[in-house]
């Protein structure tokens, strides 16, 4: 079963009486781009932050890259790379600064996170703001730097949660590039978004409503099951039926 | 290593890059070491003495001007009626008054005569025990002078005092290492729980918790440098504690080193357990506050550790700031050597491995 990088048995996570995600169960395999959609509040974040080792799962269980989510969750962190809804790179540190932080946190060595960083920086245009404070930078830029950093040590899978929110069209399309070539490179995304245009980029899509993994398919054949021309109409065909409020 | 290196540079990084915290850094322990021992002392000086005076003698007049003359102690007026004493007692401006009962002088030599009575205004404690042990010392020359003079032979000292190790016991001595160690809790006390907690309220903590980061690097990267800073900062105030008020340890610089060393792990580790049970800025404050209140106030930093109940004195034993006020003042005052202090030392060094340890395992990367 090598080919299947991320799989997820009955996996539950509880806060009090407050049951964030339930039970949800789903594979996903090495090299796609895994649509994780879901309304606000539905248990997406909560869910990848089981998966990321950030948080333990109630019940459940489930592997990435080959390690136990339960058990295990620094053996996974040496094999993902993780986009936090929120901007959390080092504000007060340079666009340098922040690239050899955390290639030093993976074990890159010196002369390894220097290529990289040059190499990094020339794909994105940034070369001339590789001394430039991170906090300065506009968001769509941020977000770009964000992933490469989040991808600088070539991780197996790579979790984005809403990395294009509040980003421009143009810079949106930028990013969905850098995700096609990373996924080219064979890395598995995973990655969250409330764009519906977005979702039909990914291989195969799963929505989520109320802490639940209700359809989960390629964008096409969801489509077809639900007779309908869009994701977005899939998504909102499913969305309606939730309990939750924001 | 290399990820504790880059940690490192990351948190050296960020302090200099702050527009606030290298100012603090070397201008706090500069004014707090100028400017606090001006004036907090608890020498007692302004006593307003009235004088209530029966006798109208050559020895009331005797000891009138030997209390005008005292720097200590300042003459409100002299009145031959006691209820205008009282009045100016209960309206605060006299805070002694001295009676001097009627023939006073010329029954001194009869052992029951009438006695010269003192009454204190002992709202505030300090000033009135302060204030009737000036008077009386001053009374008791003046009587000495008197009997010496009628009998020369007689005449004889009764009591000598010495003070030993703060010769003039000048009250600043006695402040200057305390004041190092309130500005080794607040510098190294607070600003590593600070900057743990401004990484959660940025969320730029996640982006470190989801890297394989072990939690005893990252607690050492926050720690080292307030550890550099710490023993910056006692540096600083040695040199200001020689330059302005010319005290030097008398002991050796290394032992006092060594003690601060051992007390900023420990304070910072303390600092950082606190750090990891917050999540916000005024809640790591309102805590690291109410720590620090019992550590400044139950040390023996202000009050001596001797006087307390016995209850707070066994209570002490678990408060580290307690054994690093004995070594800093011991050594710098007294000279003494570490054979003496040894235990101090062990009980910091044991503190310091407890919350250390403390910090690492409380620091949560998974939830």
């Amino acid at each position: 079963m090598n080919d299947i990088i991320i799989s997820v048995r009955e996996l539950t996570k509880c806060f009090g009486d407050f049951t964030a995600v339930n039970r949800i169960s789903f594979d996903v395999r090495r090299g796609e781009i895994f649509g994780f959609l879901g309304a606000n509040g539905a248990g997406k974040t909560t869910a990848m932050r089981m998966l990321c080792g950030l948080s333990y799962p109630t019940s459940g269980s489930g592997t990435v890259a080959g390690y136990d989510v339960m058990r295990e969750g620094e053996q996974i962190k040496r094999h993902i790379g993780y986009m936090s809804q929120r901007f959390s790179l080092y504000n007060d540190l340079t666009v340098e600064e922040n690239i050899n932080l955390f290639a030093g946190i993976y074990g890159l060595s010196k002369a390894e996170t220097e290529e990289r960083t040059t190499e990094l920086l020339e794909r994105l245009n940034f070369s001339s703001e590789r001394k430039t404070l991170v906090g300065s930078l506009p968001l769509g830029w941020k977000q770009k730097l964000s992933f490469a950093i989040a991808t600088i040590h070539r991780p197996e899978v790579v979790f984005l949660d809403e990395p294009t929110g509040g980003v421009d069209p143009v810079t949106r399309r930028q990013f969905w590039e850098m995700i096609y070539e990373a996924a080219a490179g064979g890395t598995t995304i995973f990655v969250t978004t409330h764009y519906m245009d977005e979702a039909e980029y990914c291989s195969r899509v799963s929505i989520m409503v109320d802490g639940e993994v209700r359809a989960l398919d390629t964008p096409a054949r969801l489509k077809q099951q639900f007779v309908v021309e869009s994701m977005d109409e899939v998504f909102r065909t499913l969305a309606r039926g939730a309990q939750r409020g924001e | 290593m290399r990820t504790f290196i880059v940690l490192l540079q990351k948190e050296l990084l960020q302090i200099r890059r702050n527009s606030f915290l290298p100012k603090l850094i070397l201008v706090f322990p500069i004014m707090v070491m100028l400017v606090i021992p001006l004036f907090t002392t608890m020498d007692v000086r302004n006593v307003n003495v009235v004088v209530v005076d029966f006798d109208r003698s050559t020895a009331s007049r005797r000891i009138v001007s030997h209390i005008e003359a005292s720097e200590y102690l300042s003459l409100m007026g002299v009145t031959s009626e006691y209820g205008v004493a009282m009045k100016q007692l209960e309206q605060g401006k006299a805070d002694v008054v001295v009676q001097v009962p009627n023939h006073f002088e010329r029954d001194m030599a009869i052992s029951d005569a009438d006695k010269i009575s003192i009454t204190a205004n002992a709202v505030n404690a300090t000033k009135g025990s302060m204030g009737t042990q000036y008077i009386v010392q001053t009374i008791a020359r003046t009587l000495q002078e008197l009997q010496g003079e009628r009998n020369p032979r007689q005449m004889s000292e009764l009591v000598t005092v010495q003070n030993r190790f703060n010769p003039t016991l000048n009250y600043r001595h006695y402040m200057i290492p305390a004041l190092m160690i309130i500005l080794f809790i607040l510098v190294c006390g607070f600003l590593p729980a600070l900057s743990i907690v401004g990484e959660k309220e940025s969320g730029t903590i996640e982006q470190i918790n989801v890297t394989p980061v072990g939690r005893m690097t990252f607690t050492l990267s926050k720690l080292l440098p307030y550890w550099v800073i710490g023993l910056f900062v006692l540096t600083v105030a040695m040199i200001v504690a020689w330059l302005v008020y010319g005290l030097t340890p008398a002991g050796s610089i290394g032992l006092i080193y060594l003690g601060a060393a051992l007390f900023i792990l420990t304070i910072s580790g303390f600092s950082l357990t606190i750090a990891n049970f917050s999540e916000t800025m005024q809640q790591t404050m309102f805590v690291m506050f109410f720590f620090i209140m019992i550590f400044m106030l139950m040390s023996g930093l202000l009050t001596p550790i001797d006087s307390m109940p016995d209850w707070a004195q066994k209570f002490t034993i678990i408060l580290p700031p307690r054994y690093f006020v004995e070594i800093l003042r011991s050594v710098y005052l007294k000279g003494t050597t570490f054979v003496e202090l040894w235990t101090n030392y062990l009980a910091l060094g044991i503190f310091a491995i407890i919350f250390n340890l403390l910090a690492a395992i409380t620091y949560k990367k998974q939830a």
